[in-house]
């Protein structure tokens, strides 16, 4: 090999088509013929839908008028979640009190931050999210502490939609880790009870519990007995995310070597302490990013409850598009729930993944 | 079994509650109990319930008159026919918009999941996009806004848009033409599936031939021919009939040709755009997992292009593909359940029907997990008979 006589690092730069922005094109874009077919087409069409609905979403649209208004624009009515928006967010809750719910829905957004990062997993945090859920409890509830005492058959909305995915994880959780649990026991009455609830519930779409929740409930109880309308859903999705939950635990429950199992029991420990103490913590930690997206899931799922009427933020949503005066402006309130939704998921996701990224790293070392 | 030689080698020492093995029978006796005792509690105060809300138990209801129509059948359905008959129209809906939906999920998936893959900045990012923005939002939204779109924005049936002559989209569904039904069809059926069964007798044969000499047949273009030739060639000895029935207005609706109604499309629409996006990340995780040294292996033993895909990359990728893609088709068929929200007339919708007129809640509900469970039984039937027959061979 031939060595260069050239000393100077500036006399053998690569090529000016090598480099730069029409290097990072030649590269990405334009290489090959197939390619740069492709990026022309597609170029193309995007030059042909991006400004028509640019000018819908912003230019043409209208923001803050009355609906007469929404009928003669030629862009999209965000009007529409601008005179409704304390319904939609807040559905029936008494205009009054309407801060109740929000001020909870902040302290779960600070919560939830807070407990971004890691290094505050300690047990504090634990009895912080008990402290933080009951306070969440009473702002909505209210009849302690002068605050005015709110019927749970008000609840509606954002809030709803929270407190379902939120309570309905907390819950399963708990109930996942005993039936993953259950699963893999050597005793055979309590294993086959486990599948068969695990593969059943798994077997059935969601909706079908919800309606055996808002049809069948009422008749397990007896008479004069009956349980709110929310609770029967809150139980139907968390027996749904349970089994879920379940599978995906044990998933991590194998993953753990037997070592494991057997060095636990030489130290003559006994089931609950072998569990508590040796295997779950290394098996649920394997376990978090699937876990978080099996809430994700059940965050998006809590929609069904439209199906039973319950008002979730879709049902407040669409009650204000049943209105005669806001008909026909589905698509602009659709996309303004379904951006929530995207928010809230996306950043579930994200997190997930960063999770993982550092869950990653410390096995790598 | 552990357990069990230290308690024969201390039998009779050992108390019976510190006897792991004995413990064990306790347990499970006292869950099995608890169990049984809280299933009775439930279906006693159900049995009173219903005694007291004179709520009639069992199927008979199934063989009364259902007396409320369906907007859309498959086989023949009219208002005084059986619930039974109902029930079995809404699970033929539930298996239409599954199959469509599945295989038109399948095909768009796997294109997103490729152009994830693509070198092309632009092609990866969008498909990026895409994924990320239809995973993070709930199927359910996803239905109510293309039923929207599709109820609102598409003009009545009077002022159809026609995409092409005899081709109509209005807010009734999307109406195209079809064959006027003529003796050929049935004939042309039977030649296809005669041409199926000739084209898997010659791609047998050519693997066998090819095993034995080292000859390689040209499967794919012969049974190409095959497949599209045989149908053809009856439809011209019948005279090859081209008379269409093209759909027409009349009064307030189209009559003749095929329609799809507007529910219809916003499920199926809604389904596959919702599924793909997991179809797609599914797809290109399963193409990652081949390493690539398995394609320099097999460009280096001097494969074609199209063989290193065929022979090489894509067994290998299947395997990791197949079994998270069933349980998407699974969750596909499962979600199809939301039609009730929009009004398609499934399995789940129909049962909801006969639930509120009949009042038998119980029944209904057990209808549609039965049904959904067998479901489910098929598919893992299948995913443990592929998994097998495609378990790696081990030394």
């Amino acid at each position: 090999m031939a060595v260069h006589p050239i000393s100077d690092a500036d006399a053998i730069k690569p090529p000016k088509t090598q480099t730069g922005v029409v290097g990072w094109m030649r590269q990405n874009l334009f290489n090959g013929v197939f390619n740069s077919i492709l990026t022309v087409v597609i170029l193309y069409i995007l030059w042909k839908t991006v400004p028509p609905l640019i000018r819908w979403f912003f230019i043409d649209a209208v923001w803050t008028t009355a609906s007469e208004a929404c009928y003669a624009a030629d862009g999209a009515c965000w009007s529409v979640i601008y005179n409704n928006i304390r319904f939609i967010l807040f559905g029936l809750y008494p205009h009054d009190l309407q801060w109740r719910p929000l001020a909870a829905i902040v302290l779960l957004i600070a919560l939830l931050v807070y407990s971004r990062d890691r290094r505050r997993w300690r047990r504090s945090l634990l009895w912080t999210w008990l402290a933080g859920l009951f306070v969440m409890g009473l702002l909505m509830k209210g009849g302690l502490f002068g605050l005015e005492n709110v019927d749970s058959t008000l609840w509606s909305g954002l809030p709803l939609t929270l407190l379902l995915s939120v309570f309905g994880m907390v819950a399963a959780y708990p109930l996942g880790v005993m039936l993953a649990l259950g699963r893999r026991s050597r005793m055979p009455a309590i294993k086959s009870l486990c599948v068969v609830y695990i593969e059943m519930i798994r077997g059935v779409p969601l909706i079908s519990l919800l309606f055996m929740s808002s049809v069948m409930f009422p008749l397990f109880l007896p008479e004069g007995l009956t349980i709110n309308k929310i609770l029967r859903a809150q139980i139907a999705i968390i027996m749904f995310t349970a089994a879920y939950i379940a599978e995906v635990v044990r998933g991590g429950l194998q993953a753990i070597s037997r070592g494991q199992y057997e060095a636990a029991e030489s130290l003559g420990l006994g089931f609950p302490q072998k569990m508590r103490l040796v295997i779950l913590p290394q098996a649920l930690k394997i376990v978090i990013p699937p876990t978080v997206g099996i809430l994700v899931s059940a965050f998006k799922d809590t929609s069904l409850v439209v199906i039973i009427a319950l008002y979730d933020l879709l049902k407040t949503t669409q009650s204000v598009l049943s209105n005669p005066k806001w008909m026909g402006f589905s698509s602009e309130a659709y996309i303004f729930i379904a951006l929530i939704y995207f928010i809230c998921c996306f950043s579930m996701s994200d997190y997930s993944r960063k999770l993982e990224r550092e869950l990653g790293a410390g096995e790598r070392r | 079994m552990r357990d069990r030689n230290i308690s024969d080698l201390m039998a009779g020492t050992v108390p019976f509650w510190n006897d792991p093995d004995k413990r064990a029978i306790i347990y499970q006796i006292l869950t099995l109990a608890l169990v049984a005792m809280a299933a009775y509690y439930l279906i006693s105060n159900t049995l009173a319930n219903l005694e007291r809300q004179n709520i009639a138990t069992g199927f008979g209801f199934l063989q009364k008159e259902s007396s409320f129509e369906i907007g859309e059948s498959l086989i023949g359905y009219s208002a005084s026919d059986t619930y039974a008959r109902a029930l079995w129209v809404g699970v033929l809906n539930t298996l239409k918009v599954s199959f469509i939906g599945v295989v038109v999920t399948v095909i768009l998936g796997t294109i997103i999941g490729i152009a994830r893959l693509s070198t092309n900045w632009l092609v990866s990012k969008l498909a990026g996009i895409y994924i990320e923005v239809m995973q993070d939002i709930p199927v359910l939204l996803q239905l109510f806004f293309w039923y929207a779109i599709f109820y609102e924005n598409l003009p009545s049936p009077h002022r159809a848009m026609t995409p092409f002559a005899g081709v109509f989209l209005s807010n009734r569904g999307f109406m195209f033409p079809v064959p006027e039904s003529h003796p050929a069809h049935r004939y042309m059926l039977l030649a296809f599936a005669a041409a199926c069964i000739a084209a898997w007798a010659l791609r047998r044969w050519a693997r066998k031939r090819q095993a034995r000499t080292g000859r390689i047949f040209p499967v794919i273009r012969a049974n190409g021919c095959i497949l599209l030739g045989l149908p053809i060639l009856v439809w011209t000895l019948f005279g090859a009939p081209t008379q269409m029935d093209v759909p027409e207005l009349s009064g307030f609706n189209f009559i003749g040709g095929v329609s799809l109604s507007p529910e219809f499309g916003a499920l199926l629409l809604g389904l596959v755009l919702y599924t793909a996006a997991f179809v797609a990340e599914i797809v290109r995780a399963g193409i990652q997992s081949v390493s690539y040294g398995q394609r320099e292996a097999a460009e280096a033993l001097g494969l074609r292009p199209g063989m290193v895909l065929n022979l090489v990359i894509l067994p290998q990728a299947l395997r990791v593909i197949i079994p998270p893609l069933t349980s998407q088709m699974l969750n596909l068929t499962k979600n199809s359940s939301l039609a009730v929200a929009i009004g398609y007339p499934d399995f789940v919708s129909v049962a909801n029907t006969t639930i509120n007129q009949t009042g038998q809640a119980i029944e209904g509900v057990m209808l549609i997990m039965a049904c959904y469970l067998c479901f489910s039984l098929l598919t893992s039937l299948f995913m443990n008979w592929y998994n097998k027959k495609m378990a790696l061979v081990e030394r």
